[in-house]
């Protein structure tokens, strides 16, 4: 049961793509952020990492099937600058998940913090569990 | 000619380029690791570029509090310590856990030419940048032609 109210990651092509395909140089590779996801009485949190976005560069789209993640890092960078070694070969975030139905998506909440995405997703205020009395006899 | 911008993604994607054309060279397990690379996903990620006067390396560690990171450097080996720690909230389920959670260290091997008495560090946005300035004696230097 708890599986259909987890969000699931949708999209994942993309950075399987980035380090599989070579010859597809062109399209846009992204980084995928590693998520931290429980969910408690009020509903679902994520926690995302991603270093080096700022908060006008982070975009968040919901809507009642799907939540989008997306994020740019911005690091200023000397002129002239030569890669010696590199294990971030993009600057572009994105991952997704899709939701259920008694999520509400209208009241996301969400803040960034030392590259720390977290995002909450409340469940409609009707659907929250009821404690059932279990009575004696 | 225009002048090349050179923005992160470019700078350290050609490397991927450059580094992926000496795997299908070489094949892919034939060139040796350095002694002190580690596996891919390792916490912090890292990038390293260099100008003539400076090397930077750039650690990408979210979430951290900036006093209890460790940067030292012995020569041109640079190490960074620290540790992440992730709340877990007790009452909830949990789905993923797929960020770094506990202590970590890196080694970082510099490029030999490094001034090790003027490191600089900054922590912003989850990224910790590290600058080492190149002694002057090894910059390339501009020869006149009379």
């Amino acid at each position: 049961m708890s599986d259909q109210v987890a969000p699931r990651a949708a999209n994942q092509p993309a950075a399987a793509r980035a380090s599989e395909n070579r010859e597809g140089r062109d399209t846009q590779a992204f980084l995928r952020p590693p998520a931290d996801i429980f969910e408690d009485a009020d509903g679902i949190t994520l926690h995302l990492d991603m270093p080096g976005v700022t908060r006008d560069r982070v975009k968040i789209d919901a809507d009642r099937q799907t939540l989008s993640i997306e994020g740019a890092i911005q690091i200023p960078m000397a002129e002239g600058m030569e890669a010696l070694y590199a294990e971030v070969h993009s600057t572009q975030y994105r991952r997704s998940f899709t939701l259920s139905g008694e999520l509400d998506p209208e009241r996301i909440e969400a803040n960034l913090n030392d590259g720390v995405l977290t995002v909450r997703i409340p469940r409609r205020a009707e659907l929250r569990p009821r404690k059932i009395e279990v009575r004696a006899g | 000619m225009f002048t090349p911008l050179t923005t992160f993604e470019n700078l350290f994607d050609e490397l991927r380029r450059v580094e992926q054309g000496m795997d299908d060279w070489f094949g892919r397990w034939s060139t040796p690791a350095g002694i002190r690379s580690v596996a891919r996903g390792t916490f912090p990620a890292t990038n390293v570029g260099a100008t003539d006067k400076e090397v930077h390396v750039y650690l990408f560690a979210p979430g951290l509090d900036a006093k209890k990171l460790q940067v030292s450097i012995q020569q041109n080996l640079l190490q960074v310590s620290g540790e992440r720690t992730v709340p877990h909230n007790e009452r909830a389920t949990y789905f993923r856990q797929e960020r770094y959670d506990g202590e970590f260290r890196r080694v970082i091997t510099l490029p030999e030419d490094v001034d090790p008495d003027k490191v600089e560090a900054s922590y912003r946005d989850g990224v910790l940048q590290i600058s080492v300035p190149r002694r002057e004696a090894a910059r390339p230097r501009r020869i006149e032609i009379k």
